[in-house]
């Protein structure tokens, strides 16, 4: 039972976190949009006032937008395939029993840990380098010309890298979600001679719906975000091909001075982030309750 | 009564996991052991694994040469800063909402996470400009206001997912016992609140400690933490192998041990509690 002294002692204490998160929301917020609609090049003080739609027209039209909107749903899509799929089999690998469990599982989960530029520059160096690379001497051995992986297909190898940095955190949840199944049942259906695959998909795969979902989403909302791993990579290279949306507001704001139509471009990133999001909540909401 | 496992079946799962486990762990291992190489047996062909001369040469040119030890210190302090201002907001905000529960308070848990849901890329202007403006750009102070900012929500679920497990019958029990509010608070809620505490200060600093779109935006040199720093060995620094190992390693490792030891609550702060 709370009391009414208690319900005021309650708000005391939640508003400064809830005060210092309005402000952090709405303020930039409210600048990006009103941003998005003038006319504000850092370099060129001169020119200024009201451009309507202009940035955003002039951001959309742009060819390099949609090679970015195209490159950022792509990266996106690929590295869920893989590090959901690499997941889910992983899981259910770990699951098994086996000698030195604990380990193998400190080993999987360990790229997570890594600061994204660190991975980049050692996928970038150590093993994607044509000269001294890891894979190019593998390529040499077997008797193929060493490949160009950043040169000639950048945002597949961007998703390469991705991935070894995501698949731990899929594996880790959809382990944990993996161990709760019940073994009982589990084994009266394995009596009653149902076989591994049709086990998988009729009981492992339901079971696992809920947290394939969550990855999903999680995920997505991280991978709108990519960043380091570009920057420090390919630069968004060669010409636009590995360049995603956020890469592009942050070469258009902070490298060319466009204000306006970073903005522009920020807000359309807010916009697809915020589909995502929708989904998300709804899931997360309904587990509130229970 | 667990299920006879065949010993064949055992070791092929044993052998398979490990396989798979040590692949995808290799790119780390392999950094560590290029870290302890002289420059030319790093790009030596075929490349030597663990029969080399090992030196710890890298590390001492790495930190000699690109004050090392300040970047290693603002990702400290803007890492360990920003988890301890967060928590201080946070634990109180938590605490009331997990033991005083109004009918808003779903709402706003939910609203404290569609904030996280804001791409950064949204709100760079903006902030690089207030930034600019106040002279925050490149100090460790504005770094701890953004990074305290974007993981706040983060620390606010999650101490709310430990706290709620605490049972509110102990309350009243310690207060039937003629306990003073001081005294519930001392004796009876803090030692069952401090674990969820301390893993949550423990995520949060990986987390802050690989942040890596605020970093590189806002800061230069001086207050450059590791991510920034080890962006800038990009080129052509980066092609000294052995040199760029021994950075690394240094940068990794200590939240590389860190994260070891959180990986059950790393489940429970990365999906706000949709998967225990």
């Amino acid at each position: 039972m709370s009391t009414q002294h208690s319900r005021a002692a309650a708000r005391i204490m939640i508003s400064p976190a809830v005060g210092l998160l309005l402000i952090w929301m709405v303020v930039p917020l409210a600048l990006t949009l009103y941003f998005s609609f003038l006319r504000y090049n850092l370099l060129n003080p001169a020119v200024g006032g009201w451009a309507g739609w202009d940035n955003y027209y002039y951001f959309m039209t742009n060819p390099a937008f949609w090679t970015a909107l195209y490159n950022t749903i792509a990266l996106v899509v690929g590295v869920l395939i893989i590090t959901v799929g690499g997941g889910i089999l992983l899981a259910i690998l770990l699951d098994q029993p086996m000698w030195g469990q604990g380990i193998v599982r400190i080993l999987v989960i360990a790229p997570f840990f890594v600061m994204p530029t660190v991975t980049a520059l050692v996928w970038k160096n150590m093993f994607m380098n044509p000269v001294n690379g890891l894979f190019a001497y593998l390529f040499k051995a077997v008797g193929l010309q060493p490949y160009e992986f950043l040169q000639s297909a950048p945002l597949l190898s961007i998703i390469g890298i991705v991935s070894w940095q995501w698949l731990p955190f899929a594996t880790l949840i959809l382990l944990t979600a993996i161990q709760s199944l019940s073994s009982e049942q589990m084994e009266a259906a394995e009596m009653d001679g149902a076989s591994a695959m049709s086990r998988f998909w009729h009981m492992v795969l339901p079971h696992l719906s809920r947290a394939i979902t969550v990855v999903i989403l999680i995920q997505t909302i991280f991978l709108l975000s990519v960043f380091a791993e570009i920057l420090v990579t390919t630069n968004g290279g060669p010409g636009y091909a590995s360049t995603n949306l956020t890469y592009l507001v942050y070469v258009q704001s902070l490298l060319n001075f466009d204000v306006g139509g970073g903005s522009a471009g920020g807000v359309v990133a807010i916009i697809l982030a915020n589909i995502v999001a929708i989904f998300l909540m709804r899931m997360i909401g309904k587990n509130l309750d229970a | 009564m667990a299920r006879a496992v065949t010993n064949q079946r055992k070791t092929f799962n044993t052998a398979l996991a490990w396989g798979i486990g040590l692949l995808i762990f290799f790119p780390i291992l392999w950094t560590f052991l290029t870290s302890f190489k002289t420059e030319a047996t790093a790009i030596a062909s075929p490349p030597q694994f663990l029969f080399f001369n090992w030196t710890t040469e890298n590390y001492g040119v790495v930190m000699r040469r690109s004050n090392y030890f300040l970047h290693f210190s603002n990702s400290v302090i803007i890492s360990v800063g920003s988890t301890v201002i967060g928590l201080l907001i946070a634990v109180p905000a938590a605490w009331s909402m997990a033991f005083v529960p109004g009918k808003r308070t779903k709402d706003v848990l939910m609203w404290m996470l569609s904030t996280k849901m804001l791409p950064p890329v949204g709100v760079l202007i903006p902030i690089y400009l207030i930034f600019k403006a106040v002279g925050l750009l490149d100090s460790r102070i504005g770094l701890v206001i953004v990074l305290t900012l974007i993981n706040l929500p983060i620390i606010v679920w999650m101490l709310y997912t430990y706290f709620k497990e605490i049972p509110v019958d102990i309350l009243e029990a310690a207060r039937m016992d003629g306990a003073s509010l001081r005294n519930e608070i001392i004796y009876v809620l803090t030692p069952m609140a401090l674990p969820g505490i301390a893993s949550t200060m423990l995520l949060n600093i990986i987390l802050a400690w690989n942040e890596a779109f605020w970093t590189i935006t806002l800061t230069t040199v001086n207050a450059a933490p590791l991510t920034t720093f080890i962006a800038s060995y990009s080129s052509p620094e980066g092609l000294f192998y052995a040199k760029l190992s021994a950075a690394s390693t240094m940068a990794i490792a200590p939240i590389l041990v860190m994260g070891w030891f959180s990986q059950k609550q790393l489940v429970r702060g990365l999906t706000f509690g949709a998967v225990k």
